[in-house]
């Protein structure tokens, strides 16, 4: 016998799926809302972006090669890339850069290889980061451009978003009312916000992506969707003069990223479809709590990140179907 | 009411409360433990190896002064003296054994067992075991993928790159044995140190029949007997073409090692011979590791 | 829309290169090599001592008990030896070994080719001429047919699904085996369903076999209670459990439950053909349809093989093992066993010998579990194949009772989806066998 066989057991054949395929899906899928917020945004949306996968992917080789003494970096399967550019995405373009670097730092850092690396985080480490930056620098992270200034950077001038205006609105102040932009020019993207979250449709375009390159699956983006439209429909129902209809919800602020994008993240969603459903309603319901009567006027990130710490007992809950239990 | 008064009130009935309830929880969960449990766990070493057959120290320490004797009593990681304190403490005589060492009985290092096939499967030896006969000729030897150096809680077993074989560090080793239970083909055994840590052991579990046995391993046991023959003290028994030296009989005399045609008969820790037996050299490999090397090496 | 099962399943490649290549016979061996643990169970005993002189269709081995089966000499000649041979499951076994001298059949073997459709036996003479013939499940498991046939008699039976799913990629055996036998396998339907008392089977084909459903379909036109359903491609479609949901709807409960307490027995359309061949023509199990295959191998085929044959001569028939073979398997590759060497013989579970190319075999380099929640969703049991894994290699054996490991059937959609290249199987198997003695153990306390 001339030839040294394998002989490892069955499957000894695979789908060809890898870590790498599935991140470069969620990269390829996040590019629309590259060009959207580039369109809407100019200059500075390029230069955070840039800024924060280039910082991210750094502190993710040198603490894996220096700290954790690997030989082989874990720089190729492209979470790196995912968290600077969701981190990115969840910042104002006109935030300076040595805000974005130490955001970075805190994303990969604490956010991720503390725990090991990737696989091993409870939180998404892209929201790690922003709170991180939310909490640190309240003002920059909460001034955000006017769109259009598309040569400009830090010296941007600043407006407020649909998300502070939908706020001011409950709080009775029913003048905001004529400053918010239209649902169509919200779900286009054309307002002001952070990078990422701006156009709805760029995003939807992602998740359709995903959806089709069976990375994700439907269930977490829909019944966060779904939970938001139901909550804030009951309150505009009840009173349409303070609340304003649910498609400002859904199409303003964070929600339609994080729902399709930050907590899709695999690592840090549950395994089965029922966790997922109820992670998902979990994070709609928050997100509505927050956004209603928290301080901070968007509530996704602090959502996110309360269900990314359940989720371990939403996986110990919700199992599968067990093959024959229904007849036993 | 001033604001101090109300504050202190307020705390002090907080702490009242709690410490009541306290109280109460302690008193109804109580457990009633013999003092000397504790005592003897405080003396054991606390690595919870469970090679004394009992779920980590503090069962062990449990047994101890729940049984009415040291019969089979014996933590194999503490020296002599630890357990006579402990007999001391639960007032029982000590049983005495003999220190062990755990020995891993495989000579099948790359370059006398060749590698015919490739495993890449869950690195781990039992799972290869199950699935498979392995990546050599031989279904009994060292699979390589290093069960017992993961459930060495000493330190004291590690894997020879050169030979693929584990290598036990007599120094560190306690024979608990969690190792030898580790193990899927049983290839490591506890035997006795004896004076100067010196053993004489067929370094091989092969049971097939010698032609099989030596076309997939050059120094695998063919089950010739001839040991048998020599051992003027009959330490030495054949089963399924396989030798085993008793190490309760074993005087360690070496005569078997000379005889054996494969060199599968190890003696460690013995010094060099000073007569050079007449076998040629490219083929007799040092069997005989030297005194000054502390680790046994299968060359 | 085909029935099929509702939980879980992959959708592999289907690479049925061998599928409108006739069955050709297999050229006679110069030695043939009788392993004693064909089946599950217990090993056959030897009946013939070395030297003595066997026909075609002579028992060597009789049955060791009740879960056992008998093994038949597939050629004439002297046996040369009872030695140990590495066989399909990777271990050195005891093995009869026959050297081959012409090919003198047993004179009381029909030999003829007609199609006998009359059948004048009672229940128990069926099961008792299969039990002669040595038949076993011949989908790969290999279990003992007359003890299938044999329910307890606590459960009540309404319904014979036959296995003609096929579902692995690759093998073509039964699929050819349909085309060109269909009469034959109508006639070992309506054996089996006199055999069990029922008046109900169901044939089960995968779509990706229009042919086999068409002509079956005609065929069973004339027949009563026969029917043949298409099913969906999915694996593992072909699973004793999953083929009991897409044709009926109901699942077996878990383990020790079987598929007789839902009123369903199993069988494999080439145990089917076993079984015709046992009964009518009074034909043991010596033979049966192997494909031979693998996407480099030259000369792709399915041949009629005497049990016993070294796969190195049915290798070469194929046109020889190609240079970049990395796996030579037995079956198909989802759940087919590596084979150490060529040197192994065709066994009653030998349902096709797939070479793998080198890239194809070795495993990628395994990372972490990025909890992708794949292999959740691929399973077919609706188990959580990474805790499984995990708990494995914590030893938390208790867990894994918990979390229905004895239910896992082993198919490997798990391994085969994960990302991360994970041998989730590999430790999953390690954590069944060591539950299986557990629970073992405290069975025998009680």
């Amino acid at each position: 016998m001339a030839q040294k066989l394998f002989i490892s057991t069955s499957p000894h054949i695979h789908c060809g799926d890898t870590i790498e395929r599935n991140m470069h899906w969620v990269i390829t899928a996040l590019i629309p809302a590259l060009i959207a917020s580039f369109i809407v945004f100019g200059i500075g949306a390029l230069i955070v972006t840039v800024t924060a996968v280039a910082s991210c992917m750094l502190f993710e080789w040198l603490i894996s090669r220096f700290l954790l003494g690997r030989e082989r970096s874990t720089l190729g399967d492209g979470s790196a890339i995912i968290t600077g550019m969701l981190l990115a995405f969840n910042l104002p373009s006109n935030i300076p850069l040595y805000q974005i670097v130490m955001g970075s730092l805190v994303a990969i850092g604490i956010g991720k290889m503390v725990f090991g690396g990737l696989g091993n985080n409870p939180f998404n480490p892209a929201l790690v980061g922003r709170v991180f930056m939310l909490i640190s620098f309240p003002t920059r992270m909460t001034s955000w451009p006017e769109p259009h200034q598309l040569l400009s950077y830090t010296d941007a001038t600043t407006c407020a978003t649909p998300l502070n205006l939908i706020g001011q609105i409950s709080g009775g102040n029913a003048a905001a009312a004529d400053s918010l932009p239209s649902v169509w020019n919200l779900f286009l993207g054309n307002t002001a916000g952070c990078i990422g979250e701006v156009s709805a449709l760029a995003l939807l375009i992602g998740v359709i992506i995903l959806l089709c390159k069976k990375v994700i699956t439907w269930h977490i983006p829909v019944s966060i969707l779904a939970t938001v439209a139901v909550l804030t429909g009951i309150m505009w129902i009840v009173n349409p003069d303070l609340y304003v209809n649910p498609l400002y919800h859904l199409c303003s602020g964070g929600l339609m990223l994080g729902a399709c994008f930050m907590a899709t993240d695999y690592v840090t969603s549950p395994m089965t479809h029922k966790g997922m459903v109820w992670y998902g309603i979990g994070i709609g319901f928050l997100t509505v709590i927050i956004r209603f009567f928290g301080s901070y006027p968007e509530g996704m990130s602090f959502a996110i990140l309360i269900m990314n710490a359940i989720v371990p007992l939403i996986n110990n809950w919700c199992k599968p179907k067990h093959f024959g239990e229904a007849a036993k | 009411m001033s604001p101090i008064l109300t504050a202190i009130l307020v705390l002090g009935a907080i702490g009242l409360i709690l410490g009541l309830v306290l109280f109460l929880v302690a008193k109804k969960f109580h457990v009633d433990e013999d003092p000397r449990v504790g005592q003897i766990i405080e003396i054991l070493p606390g690595a919870n190896c469970g090679g004394c057959g009992y779920p980590g120290c503090a069962g062990f320490a449990q047994a101890c002064v729940n049984s009415d004797s040291m019969d089979g009593l014996k933590c194999s990681v503490c020296k002599s003296e630890v357990m006579q304190q402990i007999a001391a403490i639960t007032g029982h005589a000590v049983q005495e054994s003999l220190p062990k060492v755990a020995v891993v009985r495989c000579n099948g290092s790359c370059q006398n067992r060749p590698r015919v096939n490739t495993y890449d499967g869950a690195r781990s030896c039992a799972v290869a075991a199950l699935q498979t006969g392995g990546e050599t000729g031989c279904f009994y030897g060292c699979l390589g993928c290093g069960d017992c150096v993961s459930a060495c809680k000493f330190d004291a077993i590690h894997m020879d790159p050169e030979t693929g074989l584990p290598v036990v560090d007599q120094d560190k080793c306690t024979a608990c044995g969690a190792c030898a239970k580790a193990c899927p083909r049983n290839i490591i055994e506890l035997r006795n140190r004896n004076k100067l840590d010196r053993r004489v052991y067929v370094s091989c579990v092969n049971k097939d029949k010698g032609p099989v046995a030596k076309k997939a391993c050059s120094a695998a046991c063919i089950g010739c007997g001839k040991c048998v023959k020599a051992c003027p003290f009959e330490a030495i028994s054949l089963e399924n073409n396989l030798a085993y030296i008793d190490f309760e009989k074993c005087r360690l005399c070496r005569k078997c090692v000379d005889e054996c045609p494969q060199h599968t008969i190890l003696a460690v820790n013995f010094p060099p011979k000073k007569v050079v037996t007449e076998q040629p050299a490219a083929d007799a490999q040092p069997t005989v590791a030297p005194a000054q090397d502390q680790e046994q090496k299968n060359s | 829309m085909s029935n099929t099962f509702k939980i879980g399943g992959v959708h592999p490649n289907p690479s049925k290169l061998t599928a409108n290549r006739a069955i050709e016979p297999a050229a006679l061996p110069v030695q043939a090599v009788f392993p004693l643990s064909q089946h599950i169970g217990a090993p056959a005993v030897p009946c013939v001592a070395k030297g003595d002189q066997v026909l075609v269709g002579t028992v060597i081995a009789q049955p060791g008990g009740f879960m056992s089966a008998a093994i038949h000499s597939s050629v004439s000649g002297k046996v040369a030896k009872i030695d140990t041979v590495i066989d399909a499951s990777g271990q050195r076994k005891p093995a009869i070994f026959i050297d081959v001298q012409g090919d003198e059949w047993d004179p009381s073997i029909d030999r003829s080719t007609t199609l006998v459709q009359q059948l004048n036996l009672t229940k128990e003479e069926i099961i008792e001429r299969i039990k002669n013939a040595g038949v076993v499940g011949m989908g790969g498991a290999c279990f003992p047919t007359h003890v299938k046939l044999c329910p307890p008699p606590t459960c009540k039976i309404d319904t014979l699904i036959i296995n003609a799913v096929e579902c692995e990629p690759y093998l073509t055996a039964d699929h050819r085996l349909m085309l060109e036998y269909p009469d034959q396998i109508i006639v070992g339907v309506r054996i089996i369903m006199k055999a069990l008392g029922i008046d109900r089977a169901v044939i089960g084909i995968e779509e990706n076999k229009p042919d086999a459903i068409e002509l079956l379909q005609r065929k069973v036109m004339m027949v009563s209670g026969i029917e043949v359903m298409p099913l969906k491609m999915k694996y593992p479609q072909g699973g004793e459990k999953q083929l009991i949901e897409a044709v009926t709807g109901r699942q077996v409960p878990p383990p020790p439950a079987l598929p007789a307490n839902v009123g369903c027995v199993v069988q494999n359309v080439g145990t089917v053909y076993a079984i015709y061949e046992a009964v009518i023509k009074n034909k043991p199990l010596i033979e049966r349809i192997v494909t031979v295959t693998g996407d480099s191998v030259k000369n792709p085929c399915n041949l009629k093989v005497r049990m016993g044959t070294p796969v190195s001569q049915i290798i070469e028939q194929a046109g020889g093992m190609p240079e970049d073979t990395g796996k030579l398997l037995s079956g198909g590759p989802m759940m087919g066993r590596p084979l150490l060497g060529a040197d192994a013989p065709v066994v009653k579970g030998t349902s096709g010998i797939l070479m793998l190319p080198e890239k194809v075999a070795e495993r990628r380099e395994e990372r972490n579990c990025i909890r992708c929640a794949k292999c959740v969703d691929a399973c077919p049991m609706g188990l959580e194949p990474y805790k499984l894994a995990t708990a494995t290699q914590q030893q938390d054996w208790e867990k894994c009772e918990q979390e229905w490991i004895l239910s896992c059937i082993e198919c490997g959609c798990c391994q085969s989806t994960c990302p991360s290249r994970r041998p989730l199987l590999d430790w999953i198997r390690l954590s069944k066998n060591k539950v299986n003695g557990i629970v073992r153990a405290r069975q025998a306390k009680k």
